[in-house]
């Protein structure tokens, strides 16, 4: 019998998942644009509960298929209990966005908006005190968060997801999903799903998700997409030699021309910096099992569940 | 955003960092009329954006106009590590008594603006951090608590400076560091620092990379952007707003999301086949996006065949799949395309396509087993 069977007779009892829940009450900025509303009809879709308003400036006092819409985040946390911000205003509005949420009582904001300038970005995080007294930013950059069968707050297609006992991170948006969906196909669930973004300043490193998953009683194996750009992979193979639940890792880009920018912002490799061999080499030391490809990942996560004692 | 030297010494100029005195030329002529202006020896730089120009033979010093317009003649349109030079910068030769690195940028980790000096300057700092870390001296700062020229002072006695131009420098690295804020730059870089007998320091090379995604605040730099050097594919992608960049293979690659496309491309490098591009849609995509791509796909004739790899989550694989649909109809397409299009909508995508002469793929390993297939199968 797959572990990931023996979790879901024990699902129940199960506290599940990092950083969001089923408590998690959103808000989205940016609900009557395009993207804002396509979005928050399907996380409102997949736990009705957990999406309680949206914001446009100017737009108070409207509606969205029965969100409430308010000019302000201050109002929507006051009137409908919001804790946690989805983002998907312009990326010139973003810093205004993200420091406006935490100023209002937000503690955790995910950014899905791309392209913000690193500057407003460093600027924002400062600000927001992004990590201090329990607030977080998610991204910028990002496809969101899910904890499976609880909430989903971003952009991801909800539908490739089961629930199960794997962690997985990654700086990708759609590269996630296709892993996701073989680790589905295979019968292994997952407990939390994080894109912590493709840019080069992002709120929420892989060590907090690491951190995190570590501590989540659900959560007993993770996944871990890293790509070329940066050291947080370097980073993560550190933290991970002193964790007690397995990783497997997986970096994308490995035949990416050097001093080239590779569609997300932070995927460069600058000098002998950020070099795909530079982060395998790191989980090699680190004992970390990388997968060669994205098949290869479910192969060894499925070697591992079997080694793996499941959560009580 | 890369700027040339030239570029970048006015931009430190109007910060009030000193600089040679000097101008860009774009002929030998100019060159021989800049030099005149000049006294005593001059130095004839390559304006291209890549290092290691020197080495290259795309820098020299000069003692006359005649011999700058030599240099000039030789360096214009030479070939260095693929880019064609089009201008040099003419300029006062300094004559140093030390050299130091200046420099300011992102620390990604720290998610803070890192500021760092070393007296190890004029050469490349990623081997000076490598080899003699501790002649490098950094502090990290955010736009919001700034750099003070206390601190610049600070840092450059504990980098080893010669105390004589301390108070020089403290102002200039504070000013670098505003430049840096005030741009939305991602590099601003001093290097060599020169000091001069007299004391004097002078940035003898400069060097800036802006932030592209903050260039709507900088409308004064979109006349300094220059495709010059880049593929003639980037090139056209980056007029039509499209994310690419040209690899040396023959299999076209379009797909959504940086990290997709980049894990398609190891996939077709791992069942041995070689990607022609890297072209990410990106999040939301929408028909004419897919289009245009497809387009400009088509415009590389390396390409024999063409893998399209979509994952929806913001994109919608409706939307893709009618987007391919009107590409097919307006381009005349004789490649074969595979395709495998899965998440947000894919039934509707998948029914729109049904239709269509395109190859069908479940997975991105059957997908690039399959394009490598028809590639080599082709040649």
């Amino acid at each position: 019998m797959l572990p990931s069977v023996l979790w879901q007779l024990q699902g129940e009892e199960c506290d599940v998942g990092i950083f969001v829940d089923k408590n998690t009450r959103i808000v989205v900025q940016g609900i009557t644009g395009r993207e804002g509303r396509f979005h928050a009809l399907r996380m409102r879709d997949y736990n009705p509960e957990t999406v309680v308003a949206g914001v446009t400036p100017g737009r108070g006092g409207q509606d969205v298929e029965g969100i409430p819409v308010f000019d302000t985040v201050s109002e929507a946390v006051k009137q409908c209990g919001a804790n946690t911000s989805c983002i998907f205003v312009p990326s010139r509005a973003a810093r205004d966005a993200v420091v406006e949420a935490f100023a209002s009582g937000i503690e955790l904001v995910v950014c899905i908006t791309e392209g913000i300038p690193t500057l407003d970005v460093i600027d924002m995080l400062d600000k927001a005190k992004n990590g201090g007294q329990g607030l977080r930013v998610i991204g910028p950059n990002c496809p969101g968060i899910i904890t499976v069968g609880e909430v989903s707050c971003g952009i991801m297609p909800t539908q490739i997801f089961r629930p199960g006992p794997v962690g997985v991170i990654s700086r990708s948006g759609t590269l996630t999903y296709e892993v996701v969906s073989l680790l589905s196909a295979r019968g292994i669930g997952q407990s939390t799903c994080i894109g912590i973004g493709g840019d080069p300043v992002i709120g929420t490193s892989f060590v907090h998700c690491l951190e995190a998953f570590e501590e989540d009683d659900a959560t007993s194996a993770v996944v871990l997409i890293g790509e070329i750009g940066g050291r947080d992979e370097e980073e993560a193979a550190s933290f991970i030699s002193n964790m007690t639940k397995p990783v497997v890792a997986f970096v994308s880009g490995r035949t990416a021309p050097p001093g080239k920018r590779m569609g997300h912002a932070g995927a460069i490799v600058s000098g002998s910096m950020g070099t795909a061999e530079s982060k395998v080499k790191a989980f090699g030391e680190a004992g970390v099992p990388v997968a060669d490809t994205v098949n290869e990942i479910v192969d060894l996560v499925a070697g591992l569940l079997t080694d793996v004692k499941m959560p009580m | 955003m890369k700027l040339h030297e030239y570029q970048a010494k006015e931009i430190m100029r109007r910060y009030g960092i000193p600089t040679p005195k000097g101008q860009v030329a774009q002929t030998p002529d100019e060159a021989y009329r800049i030099a005149s202006e000049l006294e005593g020896h001059v130095v004839v730089k390559a304006q291209v954006h890549v290092g290691g120009r020197g080495k290259a033979g795309g820098i020299s010093v000069v003692k006359s106009p005649e011999e700058a317009k030599e240099a000039a003649s030789r360096i214009l349109g030479m070939n260095i590590k693929g880019l064609t030079v089009r201008k040099v910068l003419v300029e006062q030769a300094v004559e140093a008594e030390d050299e130091y690195y200046l420099g300011v940028t992102i620390d990604r980790s720290r998610k803070a603006i890192v500021i760092i000096a070393s007296s190890e300057g004029g050469v490349d700092i990623e081997e000076v951090a490598a080899k003699t870390p501790e002649k490098i001296s950094k502090v990290r700062s955010t736009p919001k608590e700034g750099f003070m020229p206390w601190q610049a002072r600070a840092l450059a006695l504990s980098a080893g400076f010669d105390r004589r131009c301390i108070p020089q420098v403290g102002a200039y690295f504070s000013y670098l560091f505003r430049l840096f804020v005030e741009n939305d730059a991602e590099l601003a870089e001093i290097n060599p620092l020169m000091l001069t007998e007299d004391g004097r320091v002078i940035a003898a090379d400069a060097k800036i990379t802006l932030d592209d995604n903050a260039l709507f605040r900088h409308p004064e730099y979109a006349e300094l952007w220059e495709a010059e050097g880049d593929d003639p594919l980037e090139q056209e992608a980056r007029r039509r707003g499209l994310t690419y960049v040209k690899l040396n293979g023959d299999i076209g690659v379009i797909g959504n999301g940086a990290g997709l496309v980049m894990a398609t491309i190891d996939a077709i490098k791992a069942e041995g086949g070689e990607a022609a591009n890297f072209l990410d849609i990106g999040g939301g995509a929408r028909a004419e996006v897919v289009q245009n791509a497809l387009e400009l796909i088509l415009m590389d004739k390396d390409v024999k065949a063409i893998l399209i790899n979509v994952f929806g989550g913001i994109t919608r694989c409706d939307e893709v799949a009618q987007g391919l649909i009107k590409a097919i109809e307006s381009v005349d397409l004789d490649l074969p395309v595979v395709v495998r299009l899965v998440g947000t909508r894919e039934k509707e995508g998948r029914a729109l396509l049904s239709g269509t002469s395109v190859v069908a793929a479940d997975t991105m390993v059957d997908a690039a087993k399959r394009i490598v297939a028809i590639a080599r199968g082709g040649m």
